[in-house]
This record gives C-alpha cells, structure tokens and sequence, in this order.
C-alpha cells in the first residue's frame, strides 16, 4: 500500500514520517515513534488504554487513523511530566493514593485526566467518576483512581492560588 | 522526630526505617508505570521481528474439507502460513494440557469451537498478517452444535472429540459417554443421603454460575526468538507461571530446558487468564524455528474473549439438610462442569474440580458428598481460576446462596443461619466432611464487627419499612441486603498433593545480600499488579534489617529466577511469601555467626533487635545487618565461608484459609430492573497483613471485578455456536461510574503455619463478594416468594424477574 507523508507535534517535538494512510494513530505511536506509554486494550475504543490528547482533545488513537492526526499536536504519557523532568503532579498523585495496579491503563488514564482537569479544575467526586468513565481499569475499582486526581485537582489549584 | 545529635535511633525508629511488615509502603513499581515506561510484550521490537496472527473459524462444529493457502502466501510481506498438516509431521498438531487432556494448536480435521485456531499467518507486519488472514480460503462443512452442558451426556448428544472417541479412561477415571471427560466424588454419599432422608428440612436449589471470562486489559500475547546459531530459544509473553511454560516448551518441543529462557515481563493484569498454554506460544515459537526471525503474537479482544481461557460455567444442584431450627446436619451437591472443547482447566492433578470440595464454606456440616462430572461442548477451552483459587469461587457462591435459600426455607435471619452453623474458633485446626484441614479462623467475631459496622438490625427494619411502602404503592424500588461470609483455600500448595503436570507447587526465593548492605531477592512467581517487588521488599526487611529501600526483587526470567509455579491462585504471599520469610531467616542465621566473631562472643550470646545482632544484657554492644554484610565479604572468619546468600524452597504444610465478612445493600428498580449498589462493606481476615495499602488495593479491584461478574459479564453462546457477548459492546466491565463506593475492613487471625502468619488476600473479594451481589438481588424479591435468580442480574434478567413475580406487566 502506498504511504502518505505525515508531519505533526509530538510531545512538543516535530515528527515526520511516511506511513500508510490505514495506520492507526496508536501503531504510529508504538511502532513508529517508539512511544509504548499509550497501550491497546480492546480495538473497539471502549477501553481507552491508547488515550492520548490530540490539538485539545482526549482522543481514543486505536481509532484514529495517523491521517486524521497529520498537521495535529499529540501529547502522550511520555509527554505529561514537565521539561526539567519532574513529575506532573498526577503521576505524583496516582503513586501517592495508590491509582494504579498493573499499570496497563495508567498512562491512558493519566492522560484522560490530564485534559480533565483542563476542561474541569474542579471536579466533584462524581464528575471525575464520568469523566473517565472513557477509561477502564481491571484492577483497582477507580477508587483510589477519583481520589489521586482529586488530590491532584487540590494540587493544582492549590498551586494557582499561590501563584495569584 | 530526627534523633538528637550524637543520640542512636530508637527501636521504633529503627524500625520506621525498615518499612517492613504493616507498612502503607509506597510501590516502587509505580514510577515507571506513571510515566508509560513499563515494558510489556507488545512494546517488545526486535532486528527482524514479524508478526502472526490466526485464520478462525466461524463455526462452532464443522468438518474442514479443504485450506488454500495460496492467495495468502501470493500476497507480499507474507513470510508463511502453517496449518494442522504442517505441525504434524513435528507431532506439535496436539499440545498437552494442564489438565491432562490434548489441545488442538491448529484445527485437526474439524473446528470445536467458534473462533478456534485454523491456521497461522506471519508476515511483516501486523497489517499485512490481517490482509493475509482474509485471503485464506477455508471450506467447511457444518456439523451439529452441542453447547448446552446439561444436554452433553444425552444418548444422541453430538460426537465431539473423534479423536478420542475410543478413549474410556481419560485423566481423571472411566468415561461413560463420547462428550464425558470426568467423575470426581468427595465425601460420604450414604451419610450425606441418610441426613437427607431424615431431615426435618431440606433445602434445594439448581444454582448456574455463568460462563465468564478474566479479561485483563492487556491480552495475551508473546515473542518467541530462536537463535540458531547457539540453538538457543527465548520466549517474552503473558505468562502466569514462567517456569511451568518453560518445562511445557522443553517437553514438547523436545528443545533442553536449560536451552530455553522464558521471559514475563511487566503483565498487564492476570486474573487467571494468563495461566494457560495457548496455541498462539507454540505457533509463534515453531515459526520463529522455522524462519530464523523473531515471531510477535499479539491477540485482540475478541481473540482475547472468544479463544483463551474462561472461567466457570459450573452448574450446581445443591441439597442442604437441617432441623428446625437451623442447624445444617448435611450437604449434597452435583455439579455439571462445562470445559468446552478440550479439557484445559488448570487446577492442581489430582483435583479435576480444583478445590470445589471447599464448598462447605465456613460451617460446620457434619457430612457432607460432592460429584462433579466435566463434560465436553462446542465452547472455548479453559476453566481458570478469575481471580481465586481453583474453583473456590464457584464453591463459595453456591454454599453462600444455598445458605440464603436454607433462610428462606426456614424462615430466619441470613446472618443468624449463618452464625448458628458456623465453625467455632476453639474448633481450628477444622478437619471439614469433605477432607480439607482449616488452619484458623474467628468467624464469629467478623461477623460480629461486620453486622455492628453497618447497623444490619436498622437495615432490616429499613427494608422493612420499604416492603411496606412498596405495598402501599408509595415507591417502585425495592431494597435488598446481601449477606456473604466466605472462606477461602489458596496457597496451592503441599507438594504431597499438589502438582501441575506433576510439577510440586512449591515456590522459591533466592537471596543475595551485597557487600555494601543492600540485597536482591528472585522470587519464582510474577506480579501482574500485585506489587510483588514493594511488598516482598517488606517482608524481607522485617527478616533481616535492611530497608526495603535498598532491597530489589526480581521475578519472571527463568535464567535468574529460582524455579517456582507462579503466580494465580493467592499463592504468591502463601508459598513464595513463606519462601522470602524463611531464606531470609537463612541469611540472619549466617549473619548471627559473623556477627559473633566481631564481637567476640558465643552465637547465643547475641539476639536480634529490628536491624542488628546486639549481646544480650549490653545492647550498646552490637553489629547491624549492614556491617555483617560487609565483614561477610571482607573478613576471614575461621570455618565460615564468604559471602551472605541463601536459597529456600517452600513447600508448605497446609493451604491457607482467609475468610471475610461482606455485606451488600441495594436498592432494585423494579420497573427498570436497574439495581443500584448503595453500600458495600468488605471485612476481610487475611491473616498478618503485610501492606494494608495494597491490601486496600486489591479488595477494591477484586470486589469490583465481583460486581462484574454478578451483575453482567457473561460469555453466552447461541444454539448455533455464536459467541454472543465477545467484545466490550457486550462484555460488561464496569467504568468508574457504575462501580460504587467501597468501605473496607479488617480483622487478623494469622495463619498458624506460615512464617509470617499471612494467608494472602488478591482473591477473597472476588470469591466473598460474588455472592453479597446476587445475595442482595435475591433478598430484594425474597418477601414475594423468591428464593433464588441465575446471574448475571444485568437489567433485562432484574426486570424479567420481577415480572415473573407479578410486579410489571
């Protein structure tokens, strides 16, 4: 099959790239780029292990096809912590109140949080709970998932206030 | 506190440091996991790596008449296509099983379940295999489809396994019918039928527990490398018990075993669904053999829900006896078990039915008989423990509805049925009727705690109140309160008894303690999220004073790790918890000796105090761990070698009991058949409690996984054969939303036997929690005369039984 040219903002850097046109954003990730971090879980986009943010958006990339994302900006797990290489407080919070097990659907689940807190700086128990409700985890019943973002959200706001 | 200048630690801050047992230790997994930097298999890219995949059949039964390869094989970037006829002539068309049985690894002749293994593509990469796989032309003929397992054993049931037709032994005894795999009888058929006859109440009831699936988030997959040059074959995959893969690989392929290094890297969740040998392993690794390149198989979900191991599908038919006023005087049970296609449950040898002979639960039946007869459909194979020990689940769900429906019978209380039967602390050890020996329990004083945490007496009178008001028409919801109290069996298990494919069930860990005062341990098991290197740090710690910190664990590579049976079945902390415990106790032995020649002492001069050796009576006299260590390496002590290492085996001398007490309180939409989960309380008993972090962790995942299966996951198949729920569309995992709140709790009864005391605790929210769901569905509608409903109570099954019960129309 014939392959098409692909340029994007990856994580704050510039990719280009030839790759068939049917790849799918998350295999342009994993394979091409080497960025592991986003995993496939079901295929189906129910489950959202590849979440990555794509121009502002949580997008499921198991069913985004790398065309749809040319010209696009991606942010990944690989791209959440801060330049200097500090943790975003979200990984700091997922380790703190234990939010994660296997770790397989951490970094789509970091990432889903990562916008939520965006579009939402200060959501109620239950709004993080349908906020994710994108995201599936097997292993932790989301409980101490809601409590670490929570914490992260009292963080980051806490952080603003400070800076104000 | 920081201790003054010049001042020594404390006793407790010495101990603080260590982070050892009962310490919220934060997991030392989780900063590569936050980052998206855990290895998985998929995330493995090789030199040359190509990728398979697998032709499917559609059909549930059919005969194949004819497989053209050539359209594949014509398409480029296709490296090879293997089918049955090719792994024939390397006798590799069959693998064994767990179980005793054979599996096809590509369809023989005719397809036995919807979605089985016909043939195996490898191209260069994942999406030129899927082209191929649509280019392989496969002819069939159908054939009559067999899925009910009540109907298997019917005179004109489908013949299924022609080729072992003529086969009347199998693993486990006589066969009796062409689809009958075995019979497996506990127990004392005539005093269990006597107590029957002459009870002044018996309690029956047909119990299904559907056909479910583990479904971790990450499938199963591998990469199998072959290196021609040395002759030297390496497998990274999925895997639950590395070392029992690489004994299978070497016994089937004929490869020497110390010519192969399996490999499980970071594992996306287990649940049981990664104990197996799947045909996936085998094709990958004779590919890789016979094209020299490394092979990766990756499955997707419907792959991943349609083909590798279930769980249950047990159908129970219960009999309890009893007097009037309560007290059990005997138990019947006969169970249906449905394997599918090929016998590839993996339970201990000589339990066919795992450890279902558990089913007396937490009371104290005086006789009891159990008969389970396997028998054969057109499903998938497997029949894993999801997340419990080998059929604990299913043995604990029937004993805690039978007990429901014995409370109905007789018109009490589920909590008082259940504590008038239960077995008394001064009864531990507890020989049960059908063979099992309890270690300890307090079961009275979990319930105890459980009924007062949550009020139960001003629960019943809410619900009372709410029948009433449902009476008068005043409300459409209908509240019910499920009651569990579980035990469980796990930590498979003493050798004299257990074994896989006649592997014991021991586990191991091996210590080095390095010059400087830190250590690594290699453990034979294999975390797939239960933070095996955070917790068995701890339990290290306590044993021989050195931070957890400064303690790495290594598991899953069968070059470094000491062999061991894995990890599934609560039996990590049980067997290879007790292993760290007590080569750990190896270290401080040899640590004692060292530390005596520094301080000119006798060994029994010296005792142990958190990190160090100090003489008895002068503790300003001592040598810490750290300095042991050391001197280990740089001293020459006469008649003590160098070095600080140690290597245990651990076969333990019983099984372990955990037991909690789980209660459930939901409100039912009568006319949506919506049922909405307003409490959960979880008390678990898991004996010495290493992390109460990841404790806390785990009954949270396990009781949501509870909440699951109760309350929708199913893998139903259609009279035709169709896997009808074999994707997220209609596999039920539950999102962040629908999981409620959970309240968690504790009490400690040690495991009298374990080193440590603990018992283990991944599975008991799985296997208590279960039942509390259905429980409280059932209790919900038990005032209208309902005694029992089958799960999954999704909302089409609720809402159906309350119009059985007149309640809509």
């Amino acid at each position: 099959m014939s392959k098409m040219h692909v340029k994007m903002t990856v994580n704050g850097g510039e990719v280009e790239a030839l790759a068939e046109p049917r790849t799918l954003l998350i295999h342009f990730l994993r394979e091409q780029l080497s960025l592991t971090g986003p995993h496939v879980g079901c295929d189906t986009s129910h489950c959202g292990a590849c979440t990555v943010d794509l121009n502002g958006k949580s997008v499921k990339s198991c069913t985004v096809f790398v065309a749809q994302a040319n010209g696009g900006a991606v942010t990944t797990i690989e791209g959440i912590a801060h330049a200097d290489g500090t943790l975003h407080v979200l990984q700091e919070m997922f380790r703190e109140h234990h939010g994660l097990q296997c770790g397989f659907c951490t970094p789509g689940m970091i990432t889903r949080a990562y916008r939520l807190l965006q579009e939402n700086p200060n959501p109620s128990e239950t709004e993080i709970r349908h906020g994710i409700a994108g995201n599936l985890c097997r292993c932790t019943g989301y409980q101490n998932i809601v409590k670490a973002i929570r914490a992260a959200a009292d963080q980051l706001s806490g952080k603003k206030e400070a800076a104000e | 506190m920081s201790p003054a200048e010049g001042s020594s630690p404390t006793t407790a801050e010495r101990t603080a440091k260590l982070e050892g047992l009962g310490c919220k230790r934060k997991r030392v997994e989780d900063a590569r996991f936050t980052q998206g930097k855990g290895k998985y298999v998929d995330d493995m890219k090789l030199p040359g790596m190509v990728f398979g995949d697998f032709v499917r059949s559609p059909y549930g039964h059919a005969r194949i008449r004819k497989i053209d390869k050539s359209k594949a094989l014509a398409l480029p970037g296709v490296k090879a296509v293997l089918t049955a006829d090719d792994l024939k002539p390397l006798n590799l068309h069959y693998m064994p099983t767990l179980a005793g049985d054979v599996q096809a690894v590509l369809a023989v002749d005719k397809v036995l379940f919807q979605n089985q293994e016909v043939a195996f593509v490898v191209a260069t990469d994942r999406y030129v295999a899927a082209d191929a796989v649509e280019l392989i032309e496969v002819e069939y003929e159908e054939l009559p489809v067999l899925t009910d397992p009540l109907k298997a054993m019917d005179a004109n049931a489908p013949l299924l396994r022609e080729d072992i037709k003529d086969k009347k032994e199998g693993a486990h005894g006589a066969r009796r019918h062409h689809n009958h795999i075995f019979t497996w009888e506990v127990g004392d058929k005539a005093a269990a039928d006597k107590a029957l006859s002459s009870a002044e109440v018996v309690a029956k009831e047909f119990i299904s527990y559907q056909r479910v699936h583990p479904c971790p988030l990450e499938t199963c997959g591998c990469v199998a490398s072959m290196d021609k040059i040395n002759s030297h074959l390496t497998v990274w995959g999925t895997f639950q018990a590395p070392h029992a893969v690489r004994t299978v690989a070497s016994l089937i392929s004929g490869i020497p075993e110390h010519k192969i290094r399996i490999v499980s890297p970071d594992i996306g969740g287990g649940f049981g669904n990664k104990v197996g040998v799947y045909p996936g392993y085998i094709c990958s690794i004779v590919a890789s053999i016979v094209l020299g390149v490394p092979v990766k198989w990756i499955e997707d979900r419907i792959e991943n829900l349609t083909a590798t191991a279930f769980a249950r599908d047990y159908h129970m038919t219960g009999e309890i006896a009893a007097t009037k006023d309560g007290r059990i005087t005997g138990l019947k049970c006969h169970v249906i078990a449905d394997h599918g296609a090929f016998d590839a449950c993996a339970d201990p040898t000589k339990f066919p039915a795992g450890f279902f002979n558990i089913c007396t639960g937490s009371y104290d039946i005086p006789t009891a008989f159990l008969s389970v007869d396997g028998v054969y459909t057109n499903k998938a194979p497997g029949g894993v423990a999801y997340r419990c020990s080998f059929r604990v689940t299913e043995a604990s769900y029937f004993i805690e509805r039978m007990m429901d429906v014995l409370a109905r019978k007789l018109n009490m209380d589920p909590a008082e049925v259940r504590r008038k039967n239960f077995i008394r602390q001064a009864q531990f050890p507890y020989k049960s009727a059908l063979g099992w020996e309890y270690d300890s329990g307090d079961y009275d004083t979990a319930l105890d705690k459980a009924l007062a945490a949550v009020n139960y007496k001003g629960l019943r009178e809410e619900q009372e109140q709410n029948r009433a008001d449902f009476a008068a028409g005043k409300t459409r919801s209908l509240m019910g309160i499920g009651v569990a109290f579980f035990t469980e069996i796990v930590g498979a298990g003493p050798v004299k008894n257990c074994d896989i494919l006649g592997l014991g069930m021991f586990d191991s860990c091996e210590i080095r303690i390095h010059p400087t005062g830190s250590a690594i341990a290699r453990l034979g098991t294999i975390s797939q999220g239960q933070g095996h290197a955070t917790t068995f740090a701890q339990i290290l710690a306590t044993e021989i004073g050195l931070p957890a910190s400064d303690i790495t664990v290594e598991e899953g590579d069968t070059d470094t790790a000491p062999y061991g049976l894995g990890t599934y079945g609560s039996r990590s902390t049980p067997v290879a918890g007790a292993a760290t415990a007590m080569a750990g106790r190896k270290i401080r032995a040899k640590a004692q000796m060292i530390a005596a020649y520094l301080l000119e002492v006798h060994d029994s001069d010296l005792e142990w105090d958190v990190d160090r050796f100090q003489v008895k009576g002068a503790p300003d006299r001592f040598k810490t761990m750290k300095e042991i260590a050391f001197a280990a390496y740089n001293k020459a002590i006469p008649g003590i070698e160098p070095g600080l290492e140690a290597v245990s085996y651990y076969d333990p001398p019983n099984m372990t009991y955990p037991f909690g007490a789980y209660i459930c309180v939901a409100d039912v939409d009568v006319d949506t058949g919506v049922t909405a989960i307003r409490r959960f309380y979880a008390l678990d008993d898991c004996g010495t409690r290493i992390n109460p972090m990841i404790i806390e962790g785990q009954v949270h995942g396990g009781l949501t996984e509870a909440l699951a299966i109760a309350m929708g996951q199913e893998i139903a198949y259609d009279d035709l054969g169709n896997v009808t729920g074999s994707s997220f569309l209609d596999y039920f995992l539950p999102t962040a939303v629908e999981t409620p709140v959970w309240e968690t709790d504790y009490t400690v009864t040690p495991s009298p036997h374990h080193p440590i005391g603990a018992k283990g605790v991944g599975e008991s929210p799985n296997v208590g929690g279960v039942s509390a769901f259905s429980n409280a569905v059932c209790d919900a509608f038990a005032h209208l005369g309902l005694t029992h409903t089958q799960m999954p109570h999704d909302h089409w099954r609720v809402w159906k039984t309350a119009q059985k019960l007149g309640l809509v129309k």
